[in-house]
């Protein structure tokens, strides 16, 4: 990476010197496109934050695609039950690299108040990898740009090239994401090992 | 009430209607109705009395359950007649029932409550539908059916709502036992510390 005392030096000058993981990246980080759905009342807030009032569009989020070949964000708004997950990992399987997604709420995080309920999924990160998650019960509007902020930071940090590099730049690591089946009890499989490490429960004395 | 019942008597000769009380202090009485003149009582009850509005339909899963009755007897206990108590258990079989509430919006009253039992919880529960009488409980009988698994005979589209096609189990159902697929509270405790110690070591 470049001397950021010589960079801003350089500026002063009139010479601006950057890198091409720099550059690229402060382009899609600054024109991130969200798929256009919403699974529940954090929908609500989604379009709140996409309105006028809080306006996603100074942070350059606000072309939401009603089709996901044309998105690069996945903002999972709402409780996603069983009976929608396949249809989720279908949507971002059916989306290009480079990809994101934001868990929005209890409900996509963990399954918030309904975990314990019989329909609802416990987390869309059993199935997607999933790089921001929100807190909230609805999360409020400043909370979902506080979340693109933070993966805008996630993306103006992430290299092209050598170990660690973003998940579209490494051609053996770009994959569809296996969709669960409808099971007679569950989905199958419950969730994808790949993606999803289950804390082994405790137990009392522990 | 029970105009309510005598009315539905006197327009149907041998309607099985059986007034169940509530105790509670709302005291919301219902109709329990026999299946065998269910649609028809259904009927006298939209076109006749003007319940117009069947604004839902429930579940409610009764699963079977022991009853300890006390029975006093006379017995002669070393040549003296005594008064002998004695316990009995016997086993209720479960049902299910299905609750319909009506209101009339031409008379401005209800609710009125009807319910409907199964003879069993087996699979071959069956309740017969009230969906040709009134339309709205289409859809509610649906959930029931998804939900509790009670048949709709006579329901024109039987079949699940919420859950997928497919799944086998009744999920609303007091015995039913969900995927244990969760990640429990870090300080488990009571019920949860329960299902958390039960829970099988990964291999």
């Amino acid at each position: 990476m470049l001397d950021e005392a010589l960079q801003s030096e350089l500026q002063k000058r009139g010479i601006f010197v950057t890198s091409l993981d720099e550059i690229y990246n402060w382009g899609r980080k600054n024109s991130l496109w969200p798929l256009q759905f919403g699974l529940a009342c954090c929908a609500i807030e989604m379009i709140a934050a996409a309105a006028a009032r809080f306006d996603m569009a100074r942070f350059g989020a606000e072309v939401f695609r009603p089709s996901p070949r044309q998105a690069d964000l996945m903002i999972i708004a709402g409780t996603v039950t069983k009976k929608m997950a396949p249809l989720v990992v279908r949507l971002f399987n059916q989306m290009p690299e480079p990809k994101y997604v934001i868990a929005m709420g209890a409900c996509a995080i963990s399954g918030g108040p309904f975990k314990e309920g019989y329909n609802v999924l416990k987390g869309i990160d059993r199935y997607i990898p999933v790089d921001v998650a929100i807190p909230g019960c609805p999360p409020r509007p400043e909370a979902l740009l506080e979340g693109l902020i933070k993966l805008q930071e996630k993306i103006a940090g992430q290299r092209l090239i050598g170990p660690g590099r973003a998940r579209h730049a490494d051609a053996g690591d770009a994959a569809d994401y296996p969709v669960p089946e409808y099971g007679a009890h569950d989905l199958v499989p419950p969730f994808n090992p790949e993606v999803f490490a289950p804390d082994p429960p405790r137990r009392a004395g522990a | 009430m029970s105009d309510v019942v005598e009315a539905i008597r006197r327009a149907i000769p041998g309607a099985e209607v059986e007034r169940i009380e509530n105790p509670g202090p709302s005291g919301q009485h219902s109709l329990l109705l026999g299946h065998g003149t269910a649609r028809a009582v259904a009927e006298f009850l939209r076109d006749g009395q003007g319940w117009d509005f069947c604004s839902n339909v429930s579940g409610v899963d009764w699963p079977a359950r022991k009853v300890k009755e006390t029975l006093v007897r006379k017995d002669v206990v070393d040549g003296v007649e005594k008064e002998v108590k004695e316990t009995v258990e016997r086993e209720e079989p479960g049902y299910l029932e299905a609750v319909y509430h009506l209101y009339s919006v031409a008379g401005k009253s209800g609710p009125l409550v009807l319910r409907m039992r199964t003879p069993d919880r087996a699979g071959a529960a069956a309740v017969p539908s009230l969906t040709p009488v009134w339309k709205s409980a289409e859809f509610q009988e649906r959930e029931a059916f998804d939900l509790f698994g009670i048949r709709f005979d006579g329901h024109p589209d039987l079949r699940r709502i919420l859950m997928w096609e497919g799944f086998e189990d009744f999920p609303m159902r007091k015995d039913y036992v969900a995927p244990d697929d969760c990640e429990y509270e870090p300080t488990p405790h009571d019920a949860v510390l329960e299902r958390v110690n039960a829970r099988k070591e990964p291999a």
